[in-house]
């Protein structure tokens, strides 16, 4: 059994002007000590799916599925059960390091309220823990730092802080949503290595999300790419990098200049723009931009699976793959 | 060092009210000058050489612009002078008696509208558009547009002539004689911080550092307590510094109504017979209290807020 396994995964947000569908049946795995990259554009649903699992979604959000964490399906677990488990076991890295740290409260009392609420530690115990926690995520001076303001730290530095709250209570499952994409390049590539790090010194399952395909190839086992919400194709980096089916992963792939670069260029190497998640269309929803469309397309296109987690979900088949559902999402659909 | 800095911040502020204060004191004393009637005009038929000794007592006649500076050398001494109506009484001795019972009905109903503004503005917030929210919010908008001199009299009926809880007026320093003017002067107050509350509480509780908390695993109320309170309560914070003012200074309505004999019935009395001084004295030393609240304020929300930093660059 995987450390956590979400399946059937939507989320929807009321609006004024319809329902957002933002999230549209994700199934997938987290084994112990992996490392799963989440790729895609903006407004691919990549925050909302990871916030749908914390429980954290908007007042105006809901969530259906299941994600098993552990054996327990964090979606109907009661917010009690699931606060015991955020933040002690599951810790989430957010997108926008800027505003993400309390402005009012010095670093230490946010990150000793942590130790001290799941952990029991008595104050000063968990104070030393917290600088301890600082110096491991490379935050120089940590015993002075620590009674600073996030305005006293630069933006790289307040991500840092972040990763080490995260990682104050030794979670399972680390989700880092983004945690460089607000930094500047070199910090971006500070912060990377650090994720990486962490992953080869602990037992820790990350997910990382990102709209850096070239970012995660060092650091994460394996990828999934989404689009409009929907897993569109998911394998080994390998698989990815060098033999990918799908091909909005391989317009991904060609707005990475070289591999071994970290890259910040926006992915707009894709002409056109994402669907209009009010209005999803019946059969494939990258059908617009797509320049291997074709009739068959306006269909929900199959999804097909091989070996070892493989999957696409395109007309085009795969290689080594075998259909094995088509489902729609769109308006005539589900 | 954030503390020294607040400290040479305030240090410079205070300087820089000086020359507010002496535009108020100049635009004080020509006005009421400038107004019709005079201090004496009043009791009939004074013999003309009692007149002219009356004017040459509190040096009326002199030049305007001498006494001008006459007045400014005065209040720099720290003295507004003899008041011209209340024979027997100094402006600062009139000043020493009225301010007190202003002082006290405007600071109570202000402790009363920041305590329950507060409470029933983050009660509201955290059951955000429910029933009981929409409720308290419309009797908000209530408190805030009926005005005192409606809610006072119907209080005085209600209270104090057919339930005789209260006395319906009056002043000896007892709560009981406290309650109704109080509650009177608070109910807006109430209302309007809540409703600021309401709003800043909202807001604070959709932003990311909320959402870092919750994600913490942290109870909601530990949420609520630690991360958002303080930076919800700052707006309402800055409303206090005027609102107690207008509190302390603008109960001149609620006095008269409560017959209390607060600063505000004096001045209003000062007012209607051309008391000068006395007007002066009272606009000079509100002008003071306004300043200083503000200021203290405007010390407490910087100390409140980390992100306020007077150092160099200030
Ligand atoms: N509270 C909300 N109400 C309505 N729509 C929302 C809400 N929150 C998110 N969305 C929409 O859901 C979609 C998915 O958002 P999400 O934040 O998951 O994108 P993302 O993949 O994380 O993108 P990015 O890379 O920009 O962070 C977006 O179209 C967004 O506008
Ligand atoms: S299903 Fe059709 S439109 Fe969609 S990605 Fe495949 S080829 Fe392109
Ligand atoms: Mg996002």
């Amino acid at each position: 059994m995987a450390l956590l396994e979400v399946s059937g995964l939507e989320v929807r947000f009321d609006t004024p002007e319809g329902v957002v569908k933002a999230v549209n049946g994700m199934d997938f795995e987290v084994g112990e000590g992996e490392t799963l990259a989440i790729v895609g554009e903006s407004g691919a649903g990549k925050s909302q799916l990871v916030m749908a699992i914390m429980g954290l979604l908007a007042e105006n959000g809901s969530a259906s599925g299941v994600a098993l964490f552990d054996g327990e399906d964090l979606m109907q677990m009661k917010p009690r059960e699931l606060r015991g488990i955020r933040g002690r076991r599951i810790a989430m890295i957010f997108q926008d390091p800027m505003t993400s740290l309390n402005p009012y409260l010095t670093i230490e009392k946010q990150m000793i309220e942590v130790a001290m609420h799941h952990q029991g530690l008595a104050r000063d115990e968990a104070r030393a823990h917290a600088v301890e926690m600082l110096r491991a995520v490379r935050i120089p001076d940590p015993e002075e730092r620590i009674r600073q303001y996030p305005h006293e730290y630069s933006g790289g530095m307040r991500q840092r802080v972040m990763i080490a709250i995260g990682l104050l209570c030794e979670p399972e499952l680390l989700i880092a949503d983004e945690p460089s994409t607000a930094l500047d390049v070199t910090v971006q590539a500070q912060i990377t290595e650090l994720v990486g790090r962490l992953r080869e010194q602990t037992r820790m399952s990350i997910i990382l999300i990102t709209h850096d395909l070239a970012a995660v190839a060092e650091v994460s086992d394996r990828i999934i790419v989404m689009y409009a919400g929907q897993m569109v194709e998911t394998g080994t980096v390998d698989d990815i990098f060098y033999r990918p089916q799908h091909p909005y992963t391989r317009g991904l792939l060609a707005s990475v200049p070289r591999l071994d670069r970290v890259s910040d260029d926006e992915l707009q190497a894709i002409p056109g723009n994402p669907p209009n998640l009010l209005e999803l269309p019946s059969g494939c929803p990258f059908r617009d931009r797509c320049s291997e469309a074709t009739e068959g397309c306006r269909q929900p296109p199959p999804l097909w699976q091989g070996e070892g987690g493989r999957a696409s979900r395109c007309v085009l088949p795969m290689d080594g793959g075998q259909i094995v559902a088509a489902e729609a999402v769109g308006e005539d659909g589900a | 060092m954030k503390q020294e800095g607040i400290l040479r911040h305030a240090a410079t502020r205070l300087l820089g009210l000086i020359p507010t204060l002496l535009v108020l004191i100049t635009i004080a004393f020509f006005l009421i000058r400038v107004a019709p009637g005079g201090p004496f005009d009043s009791e009939k038929a004074l013999p003309p050489e009692i007149r002219a000794n009356l004017d040459a007592k509190y040096h009326l006649d002199e030049p305007l612009l001498q006494q001008y500076f006459r007045y400014l050398g005065q209040i720099i001494s720290g003295d507004f002078g003899p008041s011209f109506q209340y024979k027997d009484w100094s402006v600062n001795e009139l000043i020493a008696q009225g301010f007190p019972v202003s002082a006290t009905l405007g600071g109570l109903a202000m402790l009363l509208a920041f305590v329950i503004g507060s409470l029933v503005g983050i009660a509201a917030a955290l059951r955000q558009n429910s029933a009981a929210d929409y409720s308290i919010m419309g009797v908000a908008m209530l408190g805030i547009s009926i005005p005192n001199f409606v809610v006072a009299p119907l209080l005085i009926l209600g209270v104090a002539v057919y339930a005789g809880w209260l006395p319906a007026g009056g002043w000896d320093w007892s709560w009981q004689r406290m309650v109704l003017p109080v509650v009177t002067l608070a109910l807006p107050v109430i209302a309007y911080i809540a409703r600021l509350m309401r709003g800043s509480m909202i807001e604070v509780l959709h932003s990311n550092f909320i959402r870092t908390a919750r994600a913490k695993g942290l109870p909601e109320r530990v949420v609520i307590r630690r991360h958002a309170l303080k930076p919800a309560i700052l707006p309402v914070i800055s409303y206090m510094g005027p609102a107690t003012a207008a509190l302390i200074t603008g109960s001149v309505v609620i006095e008269r109504i409560y017959s209390i004999p607060g600063l505000g019935s004096y001045f209003v009395q000062g007012a209607l017979n051309r008391d000068y001084t006395l007007v002066m004295g009272v606009v000079v030393f509100y002008g003071v209290v306004i300043i200083v609240l503000n200021f203290i304020v405007d010390l407490l929300y910087a100390w409140l807020n980390p992100r306020i930093r007077y150092d160099e660059t200030q």
